[in-house]
């Protein structure tokens, strides 16, 4: 049986280790500028009091119900996306938003969109098993 | 119900009972939105999916945690053999979460939410949680008061509750603009915050799976021995650092993909292991004596090792770009909740509410039926989500991509799959977990002994 002066040591290492990362994830963000201003903030406010993320994906990570919404502001424009926003369809309600609140959430998500991209066929994937976007 | 937690009568039973009754609601929820896959704008006006998700995923977790502390707190009794340092901080936990739970489900039924993927809630329900799960550790340190000769699952235990209230409060960050002002860097940490949070209630549901198999076997040898610490600590070491296949995808750091992909996900192969080394000590007598609880740790192991698989397959990055953003990711997930992390704690239930007022035996034939009806659709529910995920990804993958509506109505058959087995787990561990609330009803109205002692 390990001594428990053993354990006590490789707790603590690990310990270290995790607060070590942690700290340095949180003063290495991998966007140092704010992308977003105050229409679209006030937009990522929207999307997260209406709970859209329950049916749509930013990134992949979401609900399944609708589509991933990351790059839909280039894929179908901002007219699109106001359509949806202002009328729903069979399986979105219709959250009876303002022309204000629509103009906002479209902007967040321009700001989602600039960001990066999320279509899985734009990677490459390297020999070690990685993959680079 | 006053008299339920009074001080006389509260005993850490009172969690097993609620975690039971937000296990159904959970499933009856789960089942509502599985409908409203296949039923376009079912209920969208009343019971909208944004609202039936959340409801689901957090009743849930809930039962996950309940029953994880009901388990903690009464197996915390039987190792040290004295009451726990303060009962009264355990009636406060409750009385907390009991609020929060119902607080935060009311508030989602009024289409009040925090907005967040996965766990959500408006931020100002933290605060109970955190403050009842502040109490829980204090009771658990004073508890056991002292580290030194203590067997693995109360390093186990120690080690969940402190990660858990670590990452669930760095789950808020969110609320400082310095982590909120870039999409990317949110979900870089919020991503970060999950990902070892589900490991910190692994920790303490295989705790106490673990306890239960020192109890079952009569053997503690294997709690104090190396390999139980050594399968620990790379349980731990999981925890901290393989959280970022949730974000390959994401456009952050490499080396958060590299540190991850090596560390990999090999905390479901430690558990089986466990288990499985258990499984040759104990003899057919014991076995039978324990059958209940047994038998659901042995469906665990069947679940450990088809999670394992998918686990290690969607923990390689090249491979994860595939199952990403598809339902493949949703079975992995319900595979561990239900699979694993459901059956384990209804080993633990059975265990903790057994026949205390009326006998159980009658009752075999109904929870042997529960119990493979559970198992059986589970799988199907499983393969089901396995096959809409492989549709998804290839549209995922295709050059020529039809819309999104038309992709979703062609995995119809799956939903409908999918649904139905879901309605049927439901019935399954219905049945099941009826005769524990016989048995405590029972005891409640004869006040034999009453139900919580």
């Amino acid at each position: 049986m390990f001594p428990d002066k053993q354990k006590f040591i490789v707790f603590s290492v690990l310990c270290i280790g995790f607060l070590s990362y942690s700290g340095y994830l949180y003063s290495h963000l991998p966007f140092s500028k704010s992308n977003f201003s105050a229409s679209e903030a006030q937009g990522k406010a929207l999307w997260q009091k209406h709970n859209c993320t329950a049916c749509h994906q930013i990134y992949g990570l979401g609900g399944y119900l609708g589509p991933d919404l990351t790059n839909e502001y280039s894929l179908r424009g901002s007219s699109f996306i106001q359509i949806f926003l202002k009328t729903g369809n069979t399986t979105m309600p219709n959250y009876h938003l303002s022309e204000t609140e629509i103009l906002q959430i479209t902007d967040y998500l321009k700001s989602v969109d600039q960001s990066g991209k999320s279509d899985p066929r734009k990677f490459s994937i390297n020999a070690n098993g990685t993959i680079n976007q | 119900m006053e008299l339920s937690i009074s001080k006389a009568k509260f005993t850490p039973k009172v969690f097993i009972l609620v975690a039971l009754i937000l296990l159904t609601a959970g499933m009856l929820f789960g089942t509502i939105g599985g409908l409203q896959y296949i039923v376009p704008g079912f209920l969208k006006e009343a019971l909208s999916f944004e609202k039936t998700r959340p409801l689901h995923v957090s009743s849930v977790l809930f039962w996950i945690l309940f029953a994880s502390m009901g388990a903690v707190l009464t197996y915390l009794k039987e190792h040290t053999g004295n009451k726990l340092f303060s009962n009264r901080l355990s009636q406060i936990l409750f009385i907390l979460f009991v609020a929060s739970v119902i607080a935060i489900l009311i508030a989602y039924c009024f289409g009040v939410f925090g907005g967040r993927e996965y766990w959500e809630f408006p931020p100002i329900l933290s605060t109970p949680i955190i403050i009842g799960w502040i109490l829980f550790l204090l009771n658990f340190i004073f508890s056991v008061g002292t580290l030194k000769n203590q067997p693995v699952y109360i390093w186990m235990w120690l080690t969940g509750i402190v990660f858990f209230l670590f990452t669930f409060s760095e789950s808020y960050l969110w609320l400082f603009p310095y982590f909120n002002n870039h999409v990317v860097n949110d979900m870089n940490i919020q991503w970060k915050s999950y990902g070892s949070m589900v490991g910190s209630w692994n920790m303490l549901i295989y705790g106490s799976s673990i306890f239960l198999m020192t109890k079952i076997s009569g053997d503690k040898s294997y709690a104090y021995s190396n390999k139980a610490f050594i399968l620990y600590f790379a349980g731990l070491f999981n925890l901290m650092f393989n959280w970022g296949h949730h974000i390959y995808t994401l456009p952050t750091q490499h080396y958060v993909q590299y540190i991850s992909y090596s560390v990999s996900m090999t905390e479901l192969l430690i558990l089986g292991n466990i288990i499985y080394g258990w499984k040759a000590s104990i003899t057919k007598a014991q076995k039978y004596f324990n059958r209940d609880a047994y038998r659901f740790l042995v469906a665990a192991d069947v679940w450990i090792f088809l999670n394992l698989v998918l686990a290690i397959c969607m923990s390689i990055p090249a491979i994860n770009v595939y199952t990403h953003g598809t339902h493949i990711t949703v079975a992995h997930a319900m595979g561990t909740t239900i699979g694993i992390n459901t059956m384990l704690l209804l080993a633990v239930c059975y265990d903790i509410l057994k026949d205390t007022c009326i006998s159980l035996d009658p009752y075999q034939k109904l929870m042997k039926f529960g119990f493979w009806l559970a198992n059986s659709s589970l799988f199907a529910f499983w393969i089901a989500l396995i096959g809409a995920g492989i549709l998804k990804s290839k549209w995922q993958m295709s050059s020529d991509q039809i819309a999104f509506s038309l992709m979703m109505q062609n995995l119809t058959p799956f939903f409908i799959v999918f649904m139905i087995s879901g309605a049927l787990l439901l019935i399954g561990i219905v049945l099941a977990i009826y005769p524990l609330f016989k048995n405590h009803l029972a005891c409640f109205l004869t006040e034999k002994t009453g139900p919580l002692n």
